[in-house]
């Protein structure tokens, strides 16, 4: 399952839930009930709630971050595949355009010019990941792909006129002859 | 409450005739902006779903109107509604109140005039450097003209906001006080404390701030423009300009949520009192606004790492105040009440499922592995005008529609259609971009590629149904305004 499955589902259960609950009270409103009995009812309930919440809260900030999901900017790069990219109003300028599937790529994110987003979309048409193109900053990106394919890259942080025409594209071939 | 408690608090909100005059003009304003900008959102989503055409120049241009003036007119429907409740509590000055409105109107003009006559398309965030770099599609003085409206607009909230710290300080000595942090830990709870009072200085704490983050953003920007050799920090700016959107548009939420603690009471019949849960949640969130920005910058990988990880926290944590005291507090208020549903309850309680429903996708967006795929998709906007469409603006129109309650039918066409379509055109409008959003449709494109269309035109239709809606609205609001009132209520104690 992709993250965007998994973040698609997750919300609609998250907002489900919010739903169910005002559908709820708003069929039990026309019934009066004494408000302090209510209230101490109310009260007791939402200690579990924000007991619920807070240890949701603890458990998804571990998982999510136990391994920090941004590469070192500082680490060194050791057997990867190196490519420079460099966004410019409106275009895409990449040092390399073929890649094995497997070995991890390392993008040198930057930009002559406005900030760009640097969007790697999969054949499918999902995004796999992306960094921002910040002038005077060069953001390393590290990604292994696990699929060949031709793969897109969009900029999705506007700039300009022609900012829904700046893409370029890139092939990632099956895992053998990777050239680190 | 009861009739002579309601009677009472009517006799507070009496307005005199100066005063009816100028929240007259906001609310008048307001929904004639909400209106116009809702037809060039319109016009942005039938472009992109190819039912009409728009040159990708103009759709730029009407994005940065849209942007800009939706957040603007937020701002100043949201200051209204705060206006009329706090002066309940706190003495404030209508020049303060009329010095906004006048500057709100100048920097709109200002804006405007860059936009459609400039050419001026750099966004309503005028992300440096592309202001000034936009390939000699405007020039220099548009961007500037811009800045210099966004200024203005700046000032005049400043001037409001610092009337109303004034105010504040005079009653209750200082502003912590005014917060009810003295009750954070022990004592007992003055409960009649007014909730308005502890969200006003919330509002006042964190805005001030952030205009001032932006004022300092667009005077280096200014310099920059026409001194080309000062070149600014693009990390650095990038900071202040999302510290400085971020709280300016989380703020128009917080001074519109007033409308709920004052107006729910009145209609449910059970009094908002304080409790310590809801002290420590404003207290919270008054931090918790100013360090949640890097939520936006967590793409940019040369943030300092603790800075994206206070984002992700922080934006786990900025929802328990939702999900905890206000949302929660509301359903507790409304169940077995024998609420009274006029059209204020219906939007009020509508704000509440609105607002906590909508910052789910945003909570789940502000974790960092997430955003790398959800970054600047249409999941955004969806979030975004799920709680300000779904949640903000029936906070604002619950207001209004309070106003004139006692001017109207028992029955009119707006709360008949009009309410029910605003729901579900405002759902179908909201969930079309996070539908966008999970297929990876970018926002802020003109030009889609055919995959994404059907979400455009599923969108376009949401859009029509809400504008629909919101002329209805507008149409009994003005209406309602001009009409003498048929019993007491807020209006009926204005001088006529």
């Amino acid at each position: 399952m992709t993250v965007q499955n998994e973040v698609w589902l997750t919300t609609l259960a998250g907002m489900g839930l919010v739903a169910l609950a005002f559908i709820y009270v708003i069929a039990k409103s026309g019934k009066p009930a004494d408000a302090s009995s209510v209230q101490k009812k109310a009260y007791a309930i939402r200690r579990w709630w924000f007991l619920a919440l807070i240890l949701t809260g603890i458990g998804v900030t571990w998982a999510s971050l136990k391994q920090f999901p941004i590469a070192d900017q500082h680490a060194q790069s050791h057997g990867t595949q190196i490519v420079d990219a460099v966004g410019r109003q409106w275009s895409w300028e990449l040092s390399r355009n073929r890649f094995s599937a497997g070995v991890p790529v390392e993008f040198h994110v930057t930009t002559a010019d406005v900030n760009h987003g640097f969007a790697i979309y999969a054949p499918d048409g999902r995004i796999v990941t992306q960094a921002q193109a910040m002038p005077g900053v060069v953001n390393r990106l590290v990604y292994t792909f696990a699929r060949p394919g031709r793969y897109r890259v969009l900029c999705l942080e506007y700039c300009g006129l022609a900012h829904h025409g700046m893409n370029s594209e890139f092939e990632v071939t099956a895992a053998t002859g990777g050239q680190p | 409450m009861s009739a002579a408690q309601l009677e009472q608090e009517a006799g507070k909100e009496a307005l005199t005739r100066g005063e009816r005059a100028v929240i007259l003009l906001y609310i008048v304003s307001a929904l004639a902006v909400f209106v116009l900008m809702m037809l060039l959102g319109l016009c942005m989503r039938m472009a992109q779903g190819t039912w009409i055409d728009i040159a990708p120049d103009l759709f730029y241009r009407i994005m940065t109107a849209h942007g800009a003036g939706m957040v603007g007119v937020t701002g100043i429907a949201s200051v209204a509604v705060m206006w009329f409740f706090l002066r309940k509590y706190v003495p404030l000055h209508l020049s303060m109140f009329a010095a906004n409105y006048v500057l709100f109107m100048l920097g709109a003009v200002a804006i405007l005039a860059s936009i459609f006559v400039g050419g001026y398309a750099g966004g309503w965030t005028f992300l440096y450097p592309l202001p000034v770099h936009s390939m000699n599609l405007w020039s220099v003085n548009a961007a500037a003209l811009f800045m210099v409206g966004y200024l203005l607009i700046g000032v005049g909230f400043l001037l409001f906001y610092l009337d109303a710290m004034l105010g504040v300080i005079r009653v209750y000595g200082n502003l912590g006080r005014a917060l009810g942090l003295q009750w954070l830990f022990s004592g007992t709870i003055d409960r009649a404390h007014p909730a308005t009072v502890v969200a006003s200085t919330m509002v006042i704490i964190t805005n001030c701030l952030g205009i001032l983050g932006g004022a300092i953003v667009l005077a280096m920007s200014l310099v920059n423009a026409y001194f080309p050799s000062v070149v600014l920090n693009a990390l650095l700016v990038k900071n202040l300009t999302y510290f400085f959107g971020h709280v300016f548009i989380n703020a128009t939420i917080y001074m519109a949520v007033i409308a709920v603690y004052e107006l729910l009471p009145r209609y449910s019949g059970r009094p908002w009192t304080v409790s310590r849960p809801f002290l420590w949640g404003w207290a919270a969130t008054t931090i918790m606004v100013m360090i949640v920005y890097p939520h936006h910058l967590m793409m940019d990988y040369a943030m300092p790492r603790w800075m994206l990880v206070m984002g992700q926290i922080i934006s786990y944590t900025s929802g328990l105040p939702v999900f905890v005291v206000t949302a929660y507090g509301a359903l507790t208020y409304v169940y077995g009440s024998g609420i009274r549903w006029s059209m204020p309850a219906k939007l009020v309680m509508l704000s509440m499922f609105g607002w906590a429903a909508g910052i789910v996708p945003a909570i789940i967006d502000g974790t960092i592995s997430v955003n790398r795929v959800m970054h600047n998709t249409m999941w955004v906007p969806g979030h975004f005008h799920f709680y300000l469409l779904l949640g903000v603006l029936p906070m604002v129109l619950a207001f209004m529609f309070y106003l004139i309650e006692d001017r109207t039918r028992t029955r009119p066409a707006s709360g008949r259609f009009g309410f029910p379509l605003y729901v579900v055109g405002g759902l179908t409008f909201a969930f079309a971009f996070l539908a966008g959003g999970h297929v990876s449709e970018p926002r802020r494109f003109a030009v889609h590629l055919p995959e994404w269309i059907p979400y455009d035109r599923a969108g376009s239709i949401g859009a029509i149904l809400v504008i629909v809606a919101m002329l209805l609205f507008t149409v009994r609001i003005i209406a309602g305004l001009t009409r003498r009132p048929r019993a007491h209520a807020a209006f009926a104690h204005a001088v006529p």
